[in-house]
């Protein structure tokens, strides 16, 4: 008999350790980042590093301000949500609500398709199509800018925004509507006043998302968005934070300030992460307790 | 009713039409720019060979191989290790703190962007092991984590509880229960997150251009593994962005395409035929 529950608690250890490998590798992930990112912040100067306004890691007097890089990820992030949350928004309320069974399950393909698409197939359409065509229409030397990237960015955010936001749209009770229509709303009108509010928490959630993608996204964004250092333009070649570190990675040598110096940038760029989950599970803690 | 709701709702519907038109256009923009642009490229000396400096001749087997081995490699690692915490959270955990912190490891897992992975993998594993497929893969394992684990899950809790408590009336062990009863409940969730992890792997890039490299020699998988190597997608990066080869980029996008397209079919195929023997 003891032999067999020795057994058993073996293996209850193997699946406890199992278990506890996600927690082990945020715990490698963080510790890695804040190990490698400090040193460089040191050395440069906290404030010098977050807001230097130049970014020369080649030249003979190195410079080390990533401010160009935050702002740019910023302003891009909020331009691709300022696009992609409306439609998406707005889609969902349509499939959700309005749309009959056979319209939206191929339309909810459709999306799934959008969402599966690698990002470096966004880079390259992005980069043929979207790069010229803002050439032509605004007249500037270089199609290669942050107008660019928020538009790639915003289409793909755009399936996260509408997935989620149907699954909150789904979950409002049907009560809630039909109460609303018997008081003489219309079908719109209670799709908007009703159900969109009672699925606010939903809904923000699915902005953040959104948020978290974009910020994060890497390879899309270098392939559009030219890749110079410069403070952010709309028509400007510009550079984010994971373009940074992403275009310099490749040849820096192991060891010197301006390696250390992109793994700062990734330090920053996970913060900035953390700070969204965080309030991602606010929102979405918030909608279960509802 | 007055003209302002009038104004409202059609405002509303407008807006709702609009966009889901472009939704719906969008994507069919895409999917037909792509193929067009693609398919023509595709040809069997293309598929079929490795690229040469000398014929000047651009090959993607190489590229397609390398795919192969680190979706196999990925997904034997992956899916002991997240099938087993799955099961550890659904059948073991009793204290609820570790439970949440579990949890809570694996949204923030999946909230990570691939650079930061392709950063911390080049740290833990390509200065281990150098740049190979093999240390691709292990920072895949940790990306993709998350995803087995969730739906693995998902599919432990469809498995009625009755099942458990009957096998274990019967006197069997937890370990005889989860092997006899559990597991074969959760091939559907162990099923869906291979395809999903299929499919993050197909698509990934920036987590593999700094631990995998960017090599295209032709390799058995277990020389393969171990040296440098791209997959479709990275192949498609340094083609565009750094060869300026749109053509072979368009060709491997469209693959892609294809790829992506098969893989959500056998998601939905496999979610409704499981639900339906479920349900029966």
């Amino acid at each position: 008999m003891n032999k067999k529950r020795l057994f058993e608690n073996i293996i209850h250890g193997i699946f406890l350790v199992l278990g506890l490998i996600t927690v082990g590798c945020v715990l490698l992930i963080t510790v890695y980042l804040i190990v490698s990112g400090l040193p460089a912040i040191k050395e440069i100067g906290l404030i010098d590093f977050l807001f230097g306004k130049e970014w020369a890691s080649t030249a003979e007097e190195p410079k080390y301000g990533i401010l160009p890089f935050i702002l740019t990820s910023v302003y891009g992030t909020a331009g691709a949500i300022l696009i992609g949350v409306p439609i998406g928004f707005f889609t969902a309320v349509y499939l959700s609500k309005i749309a009959n069974k056979r319209v939206r399950s191929i339309i909810e393909s459709a999306v799934n398709l959008l969402a599966g698409i690698p990002s470096v197939v966004y880079g390259l359409v992005g980069m043929l199509v979207l790069v010229p065509v803002i050439r032509e229409i605004f007249n500037v030397p270089d199609g290669a800018s942050l107008l660019a990237a928020i538009i790639v960015l915003a289409v793909m955010i755009l399936p996260n925004i509408i997935k989620v936001s149907i699954t909150a749209l789904d979950a409002v009770p049907k009560e809630y509507e039909d109460a609303s229509l018997a008081l003489g709303a219309t079908n719109i009108e209670t799709y908007f006043k009703v159900s969109v509010p009672a699925a606010k928490s939903g809904i923000a959630a699915a902005v953040v998302l959104g948020v978290g993608r974009a910020i994060g996204e890497a390879m899309a964004v270098m392939m559009v968005a030219g890749n110079v250092a410069n403070m952010p333009s709309l028509f400007q070649s510009v550079r984010f934070l994971t373009t940074a570190v992403a275009s310099e990675m490749a040849y820096s040598s192991p060891g010197s300030l301006q390696r250390n110096a992109l793994f700062s940038i990734a330090l920053v760029l996970f913060l900035f992460i953390m700070m969204i989950n965080a309030t991602l599970n606010f929102f979405l803690k918030r909608d279960k307790e509802k | 009713m007055n003209n302002k709701r009038k104004l409202y709702i059609i405002l509303m519907r407008g807006l709702m039409m609009v966009s889901t038109f472009l939704t719906v256009a969008l994507v069919l923009f895409l999917m037909g720019y792509v193929l067009i642009k693609g398919i023509p490229n595709i040809s069997w000396e293309l598929l079929s060979t490795k690229p040469s400096y000398i014929t000047e001749r651009i090959g993607i087997l190489p590229d397609i191989l390398n795919t192969v081995y680190i979706v196999l490699s990925t997904l034997v690692i992956v899916l002991p290790l997240g099938v087993g915490a799955a099961i550890y959270l659904t059948e073991y955990a009793k204290n609820k703190k570790l439970v949440g912190m579990i949890e809570y490891a694996s949204e923030t897992l999946s909230g990570i962007p691939s650079i930061i992975y392709g950063l911390v993998g080049m740290l833990l594993f390509s200065n281990n092991f150098g740049t190979s497929l093999i240390a691709g893969s292990l920072t895949l394992v940790i990306m993709n984590l998350p995803t087995v684990m969730r739906t693995t899950q998902e599919s432990l809790k469809t498995v009625p509880q009755s099942y458990r408590e009957g096998a274990f009336g019967l006197g069997a062990g937890k370990w005889r229960v989860i092997r006899t009863v559990v597991l074969p409940g959760c091939v559907d969730g162990v099923i869906t997150g291979c395809i999903l992890s299929v499919g993050r792997i197909l698509g990934e890039s920036a987590a593999l251009l700094f631990t995998a490299g960017f090599a295209h020699a032709l390799n058995g998988i277990v020389e393969g593994l171990t040296s440098p190597g791209a997959t479709l997608t990275v192949a498609l990066y340094v083609y565009s962005k750094e060869e300026g080869e749109f053509g072979v980029a368009f060709a491997i996008a469209a693959i892609l395409m294809i790829l992506t397209l098969l893989i959500n079919l056998s998601a939905t195929m496999v979610g409704k035929y499981f639900s339906k023997r479920r349900s029966v």
